[in-house]
């Protein structure tokens, strides 16, 4: 067999993403299921089922291939699942702004992920190999049955129009325009692939209907019974199908609307409750440019993490804590603080006094380098936390701070001292300060 | 269009909102006048980008990450280059780590976020214009982010999907808000060598197939 080492991972990026959406503060569902159909070969329930229960995708399929000559066990066990498991949708959700850049086409449209060919034709080609050994084997068995070839037929002509209906969700999802089209529902973005798949499956469908009406009778028997069959088919397709056309429609026009009107709720809600505030505020203050720069700086740091952030708690994660705590700073102040962030971990009795003296490092920049800007680098990584506060200022010889300023021993160097950690200055006059803070991380805290 | 004069180089901005353009070209025009950057043309969307690209052929387009037609990533799908110029260098008010990504996947050479100052800008826009990368603080951390250690030594079959130590440290650095000078002062190498380390981070983020980067910024909280 081909190794895969790369088709198999794309499991856990479906899952996880899924999990994120449903529990946003924390709090965890229960593992479920989904049909990877990024991974698929038939319908990724064999892909989502290994990453669920944490064992190679091989062994399932072989699971799948195997029982399905229990009598067909593993066919009926495969088609449950692909009904009842959920397909995982192919993106994580995101944020306001990156949405409406997707939905106004500001966004380069996501393309079907890539799956080596090589790599993923290796075991279909087994697959088949077995499968059509299989057929043989049972044939033998059954002896040609009159029933088996018939029902072979029928369930692959099944599979090719679930297939079908799994690409056309696809499809849904990354559409843009919201819209429910019921020829879209069936074909998808069309091409010939969506089209030969609905044909050939409803060939099969046929083909396995004649197929078990010859088997006894004549072949005139059977024609007629095929035909009455077809044109029974067409007749409930013209009876029910205006209906069903209607009822699509009306769906896909009362779901969109919905999505707009929530849409048009959210930015109502957040413009008054943030950008009309400062607004008003703006004016009132608008002969002191200090003030006027501060409350602009911040709603426009509000507006960001509005639109492009993840929302994430302050009190949980070390990032957004950091974050929150130079913002506080930028709001008392009126200066510019750039945090950038590498990795992550949970508040925790390690962390949170790095982020109280990277809070007093940034304050003593704001208040004494005289530039306004402040830039703030964190990295956490397994073994210990980085924080680096700079400024390009007026800086300081460190010998010469008088013992009666509190804000760098205290707050700083002596909080990282109490917790195990170390801080050190650097400081050169007229180029500027950098603080370090470095606390050890004694095990591994996070999941 | 004019022609500009040796040296100087000549750029579109590419954003679609108008006063953010008429903002930069100012901003431009102050900055830049004397330190020979022209502004050649603009455009507002994809085709009226790729229009103006044609028709002036500038030497940096100031390429906005979200964009009426498709975003940046197709204008740079779609414009004629010549020997690799035009050279690209996003700007954007998204920081949204996945498209940055894709952005300079798609062919940008650096990152900065639309809150620069002028005179930062311009000297951005004329390292672009030499070939070397501009990583912005954000985008440093996004790149450590990216090639954080959460992978085995085992699974790295290629360069690509690693960063040496020595470019992890010059990364950290401009994270920190060193400028490129200071970078090379503080490793005690030449500015040179920064720029070079600089260029194979970027050709890394550009080639590197490693948990499909573009893709990394959704779910690394949870790695």
């Amino acid at each position: 067999m081909v190794p895969r080492p790369r088709a198999c991972d794309h499991g856990p990026v479906m899952t996880t993403s899924h999990q994120r959406l449903g529990a946003p503060s924390g709090v965890r569902e229960p593992r479920r299921a989904y049909r990877d159909t990024d991974a698929s070969v038939i319908g990724g329930v064999s892909a989502g089922l290994a990453h669920h229960l944490g064992a190679p995708v091989l062994a399932v399929r072989a699971f799948f291939v195997l029982t399905a000559f229990l009598g067909g066990f593993g066919v009926v066990l495969y088609a449950g699942l692909w009904v009842f498991l959920p397909a995982a949708a192919p993106f994580a959700p995101s944020t306001p702004g990156a949405e409406s850049a997707t939905r106004g086409g500001r966004r380069p449209a996501r393309r079907a992920r890539f799956i080596d060919p090589v790599l993923d034709k290796g075991p279909a080609i087994a697959l088949v190999a077995l499968g059509f050994g299989g057929v043989l084997l049972l044939e033998s068995a059954i002896g040609g049955g009159t029933l088996f070839w018939p029902v072979l037929v029928g369930v692959v002509g099944v599979a090719l129009l679930w297939r079908q209906a799994d690409q056309a969700q696809r499809e849904r999802w990354v559409d843009t325009t919201g819209h429910l089209d019921p020829v879209r529902m069936v074909f998808g973005r069309g091409g010939w692939a969506s089209y030969a798949r609905v044909a050939a499956g409803a060939l099969l469908v046929v083909a396995a209907f004649a197929l078990f009406t010859l088997r006894g009778g004549s072949p005139t028997d059977a024609r007629d019974l095929t035909i009455a069959f077809v044109v029974g088919l067409i007749g409930i397709g013209v009876v029910v199908g205006p209906w069903v056309y209607r009822l699509v429609t009306d769906l896909g026009a009362e779901r969109a609307e919905r999505v707009r009107t929530q849409e048009r709720a959210d930015v109502a809600a957040h413009l008054h409750d943030s950008v009309l505030q400062t607004l008003a505020l703006i004016q009132r203050n608008a002969e002191d440019p200090v003030a006027v720069s501060r409350l602009a700086r911040a709603q426009e740091r509000d507006l960001r993490s509005w639109l492009y952030d993840t929302p994430a708690a302050a009190d949980e994660d070390f990032a957004a804590a950091l974050r929150a705590a130079a913002a506080e700073v930028e709001d008392v102040h009126g200066i510019t603080v750039d945090v950038v962030v590498v990795g992550d971990a949970l508040l925790d009795e390690i962390t949170r006094p790095v982020v109280a003296a990277a809070r007093e490092a940034v304050t003593n920049a704001a208040k004494h380098a005289g530039t306004g800007r402040v830039d703030v680098y964190a990295e956490v990584g397994p073994a210990a936390v980085d924080v680096f506060v700079r400024d390009r200022g007026a800086g300081f010889v460190v010998d010469e701070v008088p013992a009666d300023r509190h804000g760098v021993r205290d707050s700083i160097m002596g909080r990282m001292d109490r917790h195990g950690g170390t801080a050190e200055v650097r400081a050169t006059p007229g180029e500027g300060t950098e603080v370090r803070l470095h606390q050890p991380r004694k095990e591994q805290t996070d999941d | 269009m004019t022609e500009g004069r040796a040296g100087e180089v000549r750029v579109v901005i590419v954003d679609d909102h108008a006063m953010f353009r008429s903002g930069v070209r100012a901003e431009l025009a102050r900055a830049g006048a004397g330190a020979g950057v022209l502004v050649v043309g603009e455009g507002e969307d994809v085709d009226t980008a790729v229009a103006a690209i044609e028709t002036s052929s500038p030497d940096v387009v100031l390429l906005d990450v979200h964009l009426p037609g498709g975003g940046g990533v197709e204008v740079m799908r779609r414009a004629p280059s010549v020997e690799g110029t035009p050279r690209y260098l996003a700007l954007s008010v998204s920081d949204a780590a996945e498209d940055v990504i894709g952005t300079i996947r798609g062919g940008a050479r650096g990152y900065v976020t639309k809150t620069i100052t002028g005179p930062e800008l311009v000297s951005a826009i004329k390292r672009v214009a030499e070939g070397d990368a501009v990583f912005s603080p954000r985008l440093a951390g996004f790149v450590l982010d990216a090639f954080a250690g959460t992978i085995a030594i085992a699974d790295v079959d290629e360069d690509l999907d690693r960063l040496t130590e020595r470019e992890r440290e010059v990364m950290r650095l401009i994270a920190r808000g060193y400028a490129y000078k200071e970078v090379a002062s503080e490793l005690f190498i030449s500015i040179k060598t920064v720029e070079t380390h600089m260029s194979n981070v970027l050709r890394k983020l550009q080639l590197s197939s490693r948990h499909e980067l573009t893709r990394w910024a959704s779910d690394r909280r949870l790695l």
